[in-house]
């Protein structure tokens, strides 16, 4: 059979000896094993059968995770990419299945997660004519993947996955969508050996570093009385942890994290001074503004982080060093670009800068830390009321994890009182949806979280309305025994709705008041050990119970109805502006 | 910042629904596109679009950046038109009688260096070259005399000072020379095939 390389390709596959006549299905799953993946998360129907069938045979090597939902697949494939550091996998059928993984797929790009989708598809002969359970996933899925293809040809296969796989996980990571139709899952064809993809003609993953600019930085640096680092997951997926905090120690500069760059330094760090942003600590949000030099390491300037972007770090020049040339300039102009990966630019900035030890700028931060620790964390983790915290929850499970576990978070004030408090000693622990704000996304990336890292404890904290968007995962939790913890923080509200409705929309409590099921009950019917706790007095051996038993475990914690989540930058205000309460 | 017209040059991987990609760029950020036009490049495999738009400077530079960032796309380059060489072409349906009989619309054509494209007893279809004021111009006299149909096509445009980038694409060329273009071969068998 003859090779049809589609538009743009370049053969890359190379002969390996004799050709072996084997089905496009098949090739699929070669493909992966040479990718090195053992697990994939995924839910099979008709246009993806073949697949399914061919899978029947590799039960051995590649490990399948039959989730309840194809959103929950990609959650949890991002999970398992974030807490691994490898390419999640995710197996999809054709129209409902295919655009069932939207969601996680604008997530994934959001957050630059790599990702690689297989969707079933329609036989080519079909495509365009509204077939039973045909979309367009490829137009579906443009915006919200980094780069996307259909097969029409079993041939294709070796070479579009070895694609896949490369531009997923190179550069700024991000989701792939392969989309093969159903005849050429079916098609034998001549395999000839599979080659991973180390280049594309049009696609250049890294941008070439130019030294003018590291010089340049470094004299930034070096001239600077009140230097200022902002780190975000560019960091970690740039495995630069080691050259970022040799960079920091040197320099002697302050460092505060993006939500996703969490855990890429030490929480314990002397030099961190905590999160940035609208829920973020007080201090870096303040010193924001008073910084001369302002040092951006693989983070992108998010609304979140900057707020009001024509009052954002005015009086400071700006050195940003990122991956993707795009990122630089888009929404904060930008004095000095690095341009290249960080676990390259920084040893040669590190090597240009001058040992220093800003101390007295560092106290200014530790001053206003004592400020936030008075006027809202002394309340929020030791509260005199009656009634628990959630900030008091987090305190507990730091005093038993140690800042170990591995920690994801669903989408709203949990999530941020969680990101605030949670201790984090191991880089790649912080697994939440930041960009996109996905609500459900915490109990399947969760169970992704822990097959990417199954000996550490990882714990899904969650909000009672996010839990209720996926909580059909606790089946998929059930069948494969993922050691999951869950902990969700019952406030009987969609709380970070409400906070803004009580503050800013003067208390018209619109829809926010959700009612809740017996979440313990609703995981005994799936065979899920659990227990609701709504004392103080129980809350620590609670804990200790949910996180010692050997299995999966389901902890709800009745927390305060309507508790705020401060400090708080309001929208349209300077992040200099943040609100204590 | 000033808004202008800004000419985007962008030269691809000549990829099944990269059109569909690129366009979304724009219309995300709710940008109008005044003109497109795709074409082979001087390079065998490699396409060349050409986009036109009306934006600040720093609107189109931020564009160029997330257009060069798509995997299927080699480089982007945004120029004002004293930096390019483009024409746009037109395609005009004048009534038979009026040329014949009016000597001055003629004339007219003559002055735009309009060339016949068809002869009809009852029209006539003229082509021009040329910047859009001109054919403009043109239009609007023709107006006057009973115009039938009127259309122009996408512009095209060559970068004054693209010497550098030209070589490098000729590099690319004959290093890794692109296959041909298959398409669909299934779509016509549809009886054939067995569907569940």
């Amino acid at each position: 059979m003859n090779t049809i390389q589609k538009t743009g390709y370049k053969p890359q596959v190379e002969e390996r000896g004799k050709a072996i006549e084997i089905s496009g299905s098949k090739a699929v799953l070669e493909a992966l094993l040479e990718e090195g993946v053992d697990t994939v998360f995924g839910y099979p129907g008709g246009a993806i059968m073949p697949i399914y069938d061919a899978l029947y045979d590799y039960n051995s090597q590649l490990k399948h995770i039959l989730v309840r939902h194809e959103q929950g697949a990609i959650h949890a494939a991002q999970g398992f990419a974030r807490s691994s550091g490898k390419t999640g996998v995710v197996f999809a059928t054709s129209g409902p299945g295919a655009t069932n993984l939207v969601t996680g797929l604008a997530d994934a790009m959001i957050d630059s997660n790599p990702i690689v989708c297989i969707t079933g598809q329609v036989f080519a002969s079909l495509l365009g004519t509204d077939a039973f359970q045909e979309t367009d996933v490829i137009n579906i899925t443009t915006p919200i993947t980094k780069w996307n293809y259909q097969v029409t040809d079993a041939s294709e296969i070796p070479e579009a996955i070895a694609r896949a796989f490369h531009i997923a996980a190179t550069g700024r990571p991000g989701p792939v969508l392969i989309d093969i139709t159903k005849n050429a899952q079916l098609q034998l064809f001549d395999y000839m050996g599979y080659k991973k993809c180390s280049h594309i003609r049009s696609y250049r993953p890294e941008p070439e570093i130019r030294n003018e600019y590291i010089e340049k930085a470094a004299e930034l640096i070096n001239q600077a009385q009140k230097p200022f680092v902002l780190f975000g997951q560019g960091v970690i997926l740039g495995k630069a942890e080691a050259e970022f905090k040799a960079f920091i120690e040197k320099a002697g500069i302050p460092s505060a994290s993006t939500l996703l760059g969490l855990s890429a330094l030490p929480s314990d760090h002397s030099l961190y001074v905590g999160m940035l942003g609208m829920h973020g600590n007080y201090a870096p949000n303040v010193m924001t503004n008073e910084c001369d030099v302002l040092i951006a390491v693989g983070m992108r300037f998010d609304d979140r982080v900057t707020g009001r972007l024509d009052q954002y770090a005015k009086q400071a020049k700006i050195i940003h060093l990122d991956i993707d040339p795009a990122e630089i300039d888009k929404n904060v102009k930008t004095t000095v670009p690095v341009w290249g990966n960080c676990k390259k630019t920084l040893p040669l900035l590190t090597e240009l800068v001058k040992s220093n030890n800003h101390g007295a700028w560092l106290d200014q931060f530790r001053e206003l830390e004592k400020e936030e620790i008075k006027e809202v964390i002394h309340n929020e983790l030791n509260p005199s009321g009656p009634v628990m915290t959630m900030g008091e929850v987090i305190k507990a499970l730091n005093e038993l994890t140690n800042g170990d576990a591995i920690i994801t978070t669903d989408v709203g004030q949990h999530q941020m009182v969680a990101s605030r408090y949670a201790k984090f000693n191991h880089s790649k622990s912080s697994v939440t949806s930041g960009g996109l704000g996905t609500m459900g996304f915490g109990l399947p990336a969760a169970i992704g979280a822990w097959y990417g890292a199954p000996q550490k404890t990882v714990i899904a904290i969650v909000g009672d309305g996010g839990f209720q968007m996926t909580l059909q995962e606790l089946g998929t939790i059930m069948q494969f025994g993922a050691k999951v913890k869950i902990i969700i923080l019952n406030n009987e509200f969609l709380g970070m709705v409400r906070q803004w409705q009580q503050l800013f929309n003067e208390k018209r409590y619109s829809f926010v008041d959700i009612t809740s099921p017996d979440f313990v009950a609703l995981a005994k019917a799936y065979h899920i050990e659990g227990q609701k706790v709504s004392e103080r007095e129980d809350l620590k051996e609670a804990l200790k119970k949910a996180i010692d038993h050997d299995g999966a475990y389901l902890l709800e914690v009745m927390v305060g109805k309507e508790n705020n989540v401060f400090p708080m930058v309001t929208q349209g205000s300077s992040v200099s502006d943040i609100r204590l309460k | 910042m000033e808004k202008k017209e800004y000419t985007i040059t962008l030269y691809t991987e000549n990829s099944i629904g990269l059109i569909g990609r690129i366009s979304g760029i724009f219309s995300r950020r709710k940008i109008n596109i005044e003109s497109l036009n795709t074409s082979p490049s001087e390079a065998e495999g490699i396409h060349r679009f050409t986009i036109v738009i009306n934006e600040s400077e720093e609107v189109v530079k931020k564009l160029c950046r997330q257009l060069e960032k798509q995997v299927d796309v080699l480089k982007a380059y945004y120029n004002t038109d004293e930096e390019i060489v483009w024409q746009e072409q037109a395609l005009y349906k004048v009534p038979a009688d009026v040329v014949t009989e009016k000597l001055y619309v003629e004339r007219l054509l003559r002055q735009y260096g309009a060339s016949t494209v068809v002869i009809r007893q009852d029209y006539i279809v003229f082509e021009t070259a040329g910047h859009r004021e001109e054919i403009d111009r043109l239009t609007e006299e023709l107006n006057k005399y009973g115009l039938i149909e009127f259309v122009r096509g996408a512009r095209i445009a060559i970068i004054k000072n693209s010497a550098g980038f030209h070589e490098k694409l000729m590099e690319f060329d004959h290093r890794e020379p692109s296959p041909n273009l298959v398409e669909n071969e299934y779509l016509d068998q549809r009886g054939s095939v067995f569907t569940m």
